[in-house]
């Protein structure tokens, strides 16, 4: 019995299934179509958990770390200057009422904005006190010059600060009608505008005291004009005048180091045997300059004679002057003829300053460069914006037609010096503005350069350094980060680090007011931003177009992603398609 | 092979900057000139220059026809420097100095590097008052594929004017020197104009109408011909100058050979025999007529041979001469080239030949040049030579003005020193196809991805079991017995 129903409950189950072996077969291929969906989602995960990492590890581009926040944090640059101000009170300027009550340090704080990324602020920290005894002494010389001296010898202040003696205003030091005197060195004598009588108060006093300080700094050390001007590399300044921005333009962009050239062109060596005594004229009138100098950028100083050396325009002759004449608008086109023969300066990339002596030759002189207005310039001299000075000396040719050729010529070089210093005053940007009215200057020292004006320089400098190193290490960064392809190596990113450290040093000696410090530090990252800049292993690769890539990589990786692609479309449309059949069993 | 062009020119540029003192009283840096190019000036006082040459040269001279040049230089560029025992790392130094010229001649002097350097030991020796031969201060490099164009010629005019500083032989002071030469070959008759006439104006386009006002000696020399039968000079002149040029008197200022010259012809053979391996042959023919003399010869080959040291073989009138000095020094595979010099005897009136074994390396891809199938030069080979002289030496001259004497050679002695260069060698090295690494590429990318993609059907494709058809002989007995009415096989 028991074998029969086991026999027949077999049949039973024989007969619900119609086909055995077809049911066989197929859940065989069920099992074979689990297998194969399984394979290609293996091999699926191993080329894209595998594969393309790979692949995106070995093409990669090595890119060392930047600091990019801190680039970030520079290219909004936020400079503040700070000046040091040391009022003396000299006898009788203040009463010994105010003398007590004055406070000794006073702060003010002045805030510009350039533009949306620059913003400026100054700050005078300004100290009061009365003048010491020696000071007193000092100041009861007989002249200003005298006392600007003995006041030098008492104490030097530091390099960025100005010092103001107050002098009461019956003093005799300064001239009538002379409010302010400006010394050699970083020391001013001001006279107290109103009589400080026991009725005014003391606030009164030192507000009017204030105003005319401020006066004096915007002499002595800088003006917000000079330091929005620094800042031209940065901010597109609108000036108003024509003559404003040839005068931005006219001196050299700052530089860690200048080449200047001294040449004197002889166009006729058969008629002119000239002699120059430059060694001399150099050591005792540019040598001191270029020393003071120092601190602002390296100066190395050359000289040469050019022989046959024409310039490229033709004088006119002039029949009213008996002479022959270059006018004004010709000049431009009188140094590229001559430039040709200067010979660049191969052996650095610094800056050349050119000084041209042109001697003419006997069939052109003498000759007088003329202005605009056809009158006769009184130093025969001209310069050119950022590239040097041309100054016309003629040589006398009365010599008769007897006289032995060449004539030797002996060429004075205090006149040319003179001019050619001034000319090297302009093009190094130290600026000799007209001071304001009420103010007297006093003569500069053997240097040629008085320690307000180096401050001054510095001041600009310093700012047009920041300036420029913040534009090239941002600008290096941008491009960076905006073509993937270029390798960054290890010592571009330290040479941007460096960079940027000094950058950040340079602006913090600013803000503590240590002007010689922050010069330093700002030449520092010029260097570095630009040798950065310009390192040539980031030229490598830089135009690596795509579509090339894509045809080099298109052979292997078309037919391996094809069938993968297609059997990942195909799992997701049958599981689709599973999802609907149960969705539609269950409804 | 040899360029054989009918023009030869060749510029030369020689500084000498000797300070032969004391130490204590040397001034190394002068920067106030009045007749040295400041340019020139600049760099060689940045760099501590001792002595620099520089020539370039393009075409091929005809010595036979010719005669030998007065300065003999490589084709190409040549520019080997005496430094200064002042500077401490000579390689840098070398390699900056190789820079700034390179912008100064508008010439690919900045392709000089340490795989074209070399440093010979015995075959320079310094043309200046300076006599210090210390070889760890000389480098010396050329590029026998430069060619000369005007752009070479711009600084040489703004250098402007020979001239010597001082001339101070003892050396008081800083001396400095510039020999500027332009060494020109016409050939008037080949170059269309059939009139057989020539003239200053016809070559350089400009007359001469007077003498160089600040030149102590300016002076146009002739080559005279005794007879009259050569040439005609107009305007004739009765000056008549001797020198001695290459050991042989001439008569100069109208200037003649008056007896049969002494020519070193040297050429370089490049005999190939299968693809990598190569023997380079430079061999000289001496004509002399005096005794034997000694010479050195040294042979650089960049990265692109491997020579082999071992089957160097040095003959002469069918025998083996052996050299009393060999100075070897092996190349470091694109650090150093290879480095030979050997003093060998000339015996006179000779065929000497040289021959070296070399094996071609293989280049990297981008090692190629632009135009790789016009081969790959090897530079020229020098022959130093301390030929005897027939006409005794005057030293006085020599000692103001070295590099004077040496141009105008008006000093006389028992031997001189003289120096002949091979014909650079045009090697031919396998060129590879270009377009190989894409070709490479999309091949094995296709290997890869036919493997791949059998692979990948073989993993992801279905299988099922399918009864196996019957085969040929069963479906015809099956047939067979369908028809016979027997049960099927």
């Amino acid at each position: 019995m028991g074998e029969w129903r086991v026999l027949i409950g077999q049949l039973s189950l024989v007969t619900s299934e119609p086909r055995p072996a077809a049911l066989r077969e197929m859940a065989a291929i069920e099992v074979e179509r689990h297998r194969g969906r399984l394979a290609s989602l293996a091999i699926a995960v191993v080329v894209i958990a595998v594969g393309v990492p790979l692949w995106w590890r070995t093409t990669e581009t090595y890119r060392a770390w930047l600091p990019v926040t801190q680039i970030n944090q520079l290219a909004q640059l936020q400079i503040q200057l700070s000046v040091e101000v040391e009022v003396v009170f000299s006898r009788g300027t203040l009463t010994t009422e105010h003398q007590k009550k004055i406070e000794p340090t006073h702060t003010r704080q002045e805030e510009h904005t350039v533009d949306e990324t620059t913003g400026l602020s100054y700050r005078y920290e300004t100290r009061y006190r009365t003048a010491t005894i020696m000071e007193e002494d000092a100041l009861n010389q007989p002249t200003a010059a005298e006392t600007d001296r003995s006041l030098h010898l008492l104490s030097e202040s530091p390099c960025g600060s100005v010092v103001v003696y107050v002098l009461p205003e019956s003093s005799t030091l300064l001239p009538e009608a002379v409010s302010v005197y400006v010394g050699q060195r970083r020391t001013a004598l001001l006279r107290a505008g109103r009589p400080m009588r026991v009725g005014v108060g003391l606030k009164e006093v030192l507000t009017h005291l204030e105003a005319q300080v401020q006066q004096v700094l915007q002499v002595m050390s800088f003006s917000h004009s000079d330091i929005t001007a620094a800042l031209s590399d940065r901010v597109r300044l609108d000036y108003s005048s024509r003559e404003g921005l040839a005068d931005s333009m006219r001196a050299f962009k700052s530089s860690p180091g200048y080449e200047i050239t001294f040449s004197l062109l002889n166009p006729d060596p058969k008629s002119h045997h000239l002699h120059w005594d430059i060694e001399a004229a150099v050591q005792s009138y540019v040598q001191p300059l270029l020393s003071k100098l120092a601190p602002v950028a390296d100066f190395s100083l050359d000289s040469q004679i050019l022989y046959y050396a024409v310039l490229g325009v033709n004088p006119r002759y002039d029949p009213s002057l008996n002479a022959y004449t270059l006018n004004a608008d010709s000049l431009s086109h009188v140094i590229n003829p001559v430039e040709a023969r200067l010979g660049s300066s191969a052996a650095s990339s610094n800056p050349v300053l050119n000084f041209l002596l042109y001697v003419p030759d006997a069939r052109h002189s003498p000759l007088y460069i003329t202005d605009h207005r056809k009158d006769i310039v009184v130093s025969n001299a001209f310069s050119s914006p950022r590239w040097g000075g041309i100054m016309v000396y003629n040589v006398n040719n009365s010599s008769g037609p007897g006289t032995e050729l060449p004539v030797d010529i002996n060429i004075d070089m205090t006149r040319v010096m003179g001019v050619f210093l001034a000319q090297l005053r302009l093009m190094l940007g130290v600026q000799s503005s007209a001071p304001p009215p009420g103010f007297l200057v006093g003569p500069c020292g053997p240097a040629g350069l008085a320690d307000w004006e180096l401050d001054r320089l510095l001041w600009s400098r310093s700012v047009e350094n920041v300036a420029t190193a913040t534009t090239t290490i941002t600008s290096l960064a941008q491009l960076l980060d905006q073509i993937g392809n270029i390798v960054i190596n290890d010592n571009i990113a330290e040479q941007v680090s460096a960079a940027v450290a000094s950058l950040q040093l340079a602006v913090g000696q600013l803000e503590s007011g240590n002007l010689g410090l922050a010069m330093q530090y700002s030449k520092e990252a010029i260097l570095q931003s630009e040798r950065a800049f310009f390192d040539p292993s980031l030229l490598h690769l830089l135009y690596f177009p795509d579509d090339q890539k894509f045809a080099i990589y298109i052979p292997l990786f078309l037919p391996m992603c094809v069938p993968i692609l297609l059997s990942l479309l195909k799992m997701a449309a049958e599981a689709r398609q599973r999802r609907r059949e149960r969705q539609d069993k269950k409804d | 092979m040899p360029n054989l062009y009918d023009s030869y020119v060749q510029v030369n540029i020689l500084v000498l900057y000797a300070t032969h003192c004391f130490p204590t009283k040397c001034i190394f840096s002068v920067s106030h000139y009045r007749l040295f190019p400041t340019s020139l000036g600049q760099v060689i006082s940045k760099f501590s220059v001792r002595e620099l040459h520089i020539s370039f040269t393009q075409g091929y001279r005809r010595t036979m026809q010719w005669g030998q040049t007065f300065l003999p230089s490589p084709p190409g560029a040549e520019l080997w420097v005496w430094f200064q025992d002042t500077v401490t790392d000579v390689d840098v130094t070398w390699k900056e100095l190789t820079n700034v010229l390179s912008g100064i001649f508008c010439a690919s002097l900045n392709f000089i590097d340490s795989t074209n350097t070399v440093q010979p030991s015995a075959s320079f020796k310094p043309l200046g008052v300076g006599n210090v031969t210390d070889q760890r201060f000389l480098r010396y490099a050329v590029l026998p594929r430069e060619v000369v164009c005007t752009e070479n010629l711009t600084p040489w005019k703004k250098a402007g004017y020979t001239s010597d500083l001082c001339q101070d032989w003892q050396c008081k002071s800083t001396a400095w020197e510039l020999r500027q030469t332009l060494n020109v070959v016409f050939d008037l008759h080949s170059s269309g104009q059939s009139k057989r006439e020539w003239s200053l104006f016809k070559m350089f386009s400009r007359t001469l109408t007077e003498a160089c006002p600040l030149a102590s000696s300016s002076k146009v020399d002739v080559t005279d011909n005794p007879q009259g039968e050569l040439f005609e000079l107009s305007p004739a002149t009765p000056m008549l100058s001797q020198a001695v040029v290459l050991g042989n008197r001439r008569t100069y200022s109208q200037r003649v050979e008056t007896c049969c010259a002494l020519y070193f012809t040297e050429s370089a053979m490049c005999q190939a025999t299968g693809c990598r391996r190569g023997r380079s042959t430079p061999w000289c023919t001496t004509t002399t007529r005096t005794g034997p003399s000694p010479s050195s010869c040294w042979t650089p080959c960049p990265g692109t041979c491997v020579s082999t040291s071992h089957t160097l073989t040095v003959t002469s009138k069918g025998r083996d001469n052996k050299p009393s000095y060999i100075h070897y020094q092996p190349s470091k595979d694109r650090l150093r080239p290879h480095l030979l010099e050997m003093l060998v005897q000339l015996p006179p009136n000779s065929v000497i030949e040289v021959t070296v074994q070399f094996e071609r390396a293989l280049l990297k891809w981008t090692e190629y040049t632009p135009d790789p199938n016009h081969g790959f030069y090897v530079g020229s080979s020098v022959i130093s030579a301390l030929v005897p002289s027939v006409v005794a030496m005057d030293t006085n001259s020599t000692q103001e003005r070295p590099l004077f004497s040496s141009f105008f050679p008006c000093k006389e002695e028992s031997s001189y020193f003289m120096q002949v260069y091979t014909e650079p060698l045009l090697v031919n090295l396998p060129t590879p196809d270009f377009s190989m690494p894409y070709n490479v590429i999309c091949l094995t990318c296709t290997v890869v991805a036919v493997g791949y993609g059998f692979l990948y059907n073989f993993l992801t494709s279905t299988f099922q079991v399918e009864e196996p058809s019957p085969g040929l002989a069963k479906r015809l007995a099956n047939i067979i017995c369908r028809l016979r009415g027997v049960p099927l096989l």
